[in-house]
């Protein structure tokens, strides 16, 4: 019984914290999208990037989900910050997925339960570089990806997009929806990133092996996307290049009234001759 | 013969082109199949239909119909002014001396041209014999094989991803032909009964096909940490119907109707995948009887 109301008293406050961002709204949502209590650092840094710098920045920015030792924490359980704390293990994942999550800022996450978003990322390179020293030296895992995209075929890219990657992403690799999840568009990503992401399969992504997807292909996919980020467009005006709801919208609502109005300018002027 | 006369002709022959016009686009949709439809040639029959019309029709408005303006008194005052009206009015009746002709042009030309843009009616069905709906390339021992052939080994299935797998030697671009396939955990499956031996080693394969409108069921939603993230889910990204692979593809949400059929897999001697047996139900999109009629 005690429990209970002990476990009451704590969730009231933080129910009443959630309603308060729900009013607050778009301030709220900017705010929050920070880690509640920012990067926690050694008081003193080294110069250099190491395992050391890694641990100690793992230990006050990460073990709260992700476990001590990156053992990940299976049943929910209070961490730093109040943060009911849940995470996986990152045992062999190697150096290539903290690598991703860290440099998108899709981690560090405030809350375990959110969906990881492209935060501004507070971690400097060198901190960035000792995670990763650190979370690849807990097991054996793949490393770092070197995608090469002046060696792909940006048709084949095209093709290879189309088939294992714009069900989601869509065909311009300008992002949508999966239920229950939003899909990035995946426009300023670097190439190794991109990379990263085919072989890790982030969040609700499916993860592509080299037995699906080879590296030469990979090149062309990831050539393939870098030419996204900026489209040519043949039409000239892209609209976003989101597909043709917009289209269909700019159509009826700019450019047949703008004919419509020319009509009537040009009969006007008729009349009066 | 007089120009007027002339102009009256060439308004019937211009009828008659977009009347053919309308025919050769109704004779092309009819013609090809929808996989070979020559769209440009669609597209230029329907559009000289139109531009066939609209000549005509400025033909008569320039030639045949007079329009004179003319600005006068009130003319009672002036009989014989009046008559000369009337006599023009009646003058310009004249032009057109045979009105039955151009008529009955004008009303071919349109009824043809609704009848092409009727045309796509031709790829409802099939009506009476609904058999061939329910065909597909699968049969008991078919491999799989990816899109470029190759036997699809059940080693080579891991989890945390998806694959598209065809029926070996089939046509892959048949309704009833692409399958997803998964490995999922076996001990989280809860297949209905009769089901359980379908999945082996948790290798499960449903349609490709969604069955609410019939597109690719391309979407794979995959979690990375289970216990706080959306579960397993195959997503069909036109309308985000979303079915459980873990239950046999019951419907999670969206539009469908029901389940992904689901194709029951088996491994060979040699650890290649192949079907052992057909699919669960009708593959593709719903219609009427479509619940009672099990394959």
């Amino acid at each position: 019984m005690r429990v209970r109301a002990l476990a009451l008293g704590r969730t009231r406050p933080l129910l009443c914290a959630l309603a308060l961002a729900v009013l607050a709204g778009p301030l709220a949502a900017t705010a929050s999208a920070q880690p509640p209590s920012g990067i926690v650092r050694p008081d003193t840094e080294p110069r250099h990037a190491s395992v050391e710098l890694g641990s100690e920045l793992f230990a006050g920015n990460c073990s709260s989900c992700h476990g001590i030792a990156g053992v990940g924490i299976k049943n929910a359980r209070p961490g730093a910050g109040g943060v009911m704390g849940q995470g996986p293990s990152l045992k062999n994942v190697g150096a290539q997925a903290p690598d991703f999550y860290l440099r998108t800022g899709l981690m560090p996450l405030d809350n375990p339960h959110a969906e990881p978003r492209n935060n501004r990322v507070l971690l400097s390179d060198k901190e960035i570089r000792s995670l990763v020293m650190y979370v690849a030296s807990l097991g054996r895992g793949p490393g770092i990806p070197n995608p090469r995209p002046q060696a792909g075929n940006i048709s084949e890219g095209m093709q290879l997009f189309t088939q294992s990657c714009a069900g989601c992403h869509q065909e311009d690799a300008r992002g949508g929806y999966v239920t229950g999840a939003r899909v990035p568009p995946l426009q300023g990503y670097s190439a190794r990133e991109i990379a990263e992401a085919v072989r890790i399969g982030p969040y609700l992504m499916p993860k592509f092996p080299p037995s699906q997807i080879s590296d030469a292909q990979l090149n062309s996919i990831v050539k393939y996307v870098l030419s996204q980020d900026h489209p040519y467009n043949k039409g000239g005006w892209g609209i976003g290049n989101i597909g043709p709801i917009p289209e269909g919208l700019v159509i009826w609502l700019i450019a047949i009234p703008v004919l419509l109005i020319t009509c009537l300018i040009l009969g006007r002027r008729l009349r009066r001759e | 013969m007089n120009e007027s006369r002339r102009s009256e002709y060439a308004v019937v022959v211009l009828f008659g082109c977009a009347v053919l016009s309308a025919v050769g686009f109704i004779f092309v949709y009819a013609w090809f199949s929808p996989r070979h439809m020559p769209n440009s040639l669609l597209g230029i029959c329907f559009g000289l239909t139109l531009l066939f019309i609209a000549s005509a029709i400025a033909l008569i408005g320039l030639r045949l119909v007079p329009n004179e303006e003319r600005e006068d008194e009130y003319p009672q005052e002036h009989p014989e002014q009046q008559q000369a009206v009337v006599e023009q009015l009646h003058a310009a009746g004249e032009l057109i001396t045979r009105k039955r002709m151009l008529l009955g042009a004008g009303t071919a030309a349109g009824c043809a041209l609704g009848a092409a843009a009727l045309a796509p009616v031709l790829s409802l069905g099939p009506f009476w014999n609904t058999t061939a709906l329910d065909k597909t390339p699968w049969r008991r021992g078919k491999r799989l094989v990816d899109q470029n052939g190759t036997p699809i080994r059940a080693d080579d299935v891991i989890e945390e991803t998806f694959y598209t797998a065809f029926p070996e030697g089939a046509d892959m671009e048949e309704i009833g032909a692409p399958v997803v396939l998964l490995h999922l955990d076996p001990a989280k499956l809860h297949l209905q009964y009769g089901r359980k031996r379908w999945a082996p080693r948790g290798i499960i394969a449903y349609s490709k096909i969604c069955t609410h409108a019939g597109c690719a069921v391309a979407l794979f939603r995959k979690p990375t940490f289970t216990p706080v993230q959306p579960a397993e889910a195959l997503v069909c990204p036109c309308h985000y119907s979303t079915f459980d692979p873990y239950t046999g593809a019951t419907v999670l949400f969206g539009p469908a109707g029901r389940p992904l059929p689901q194709l029951p897999l088996m491994i060979d001697r040699s650890g290649n995948l192949r079907a052992a047996g057909n699919f669960t139900g009708r593959v593709g999109p719903a219609w009427w009887n479509v619940l009672e009629k099990p394959i």
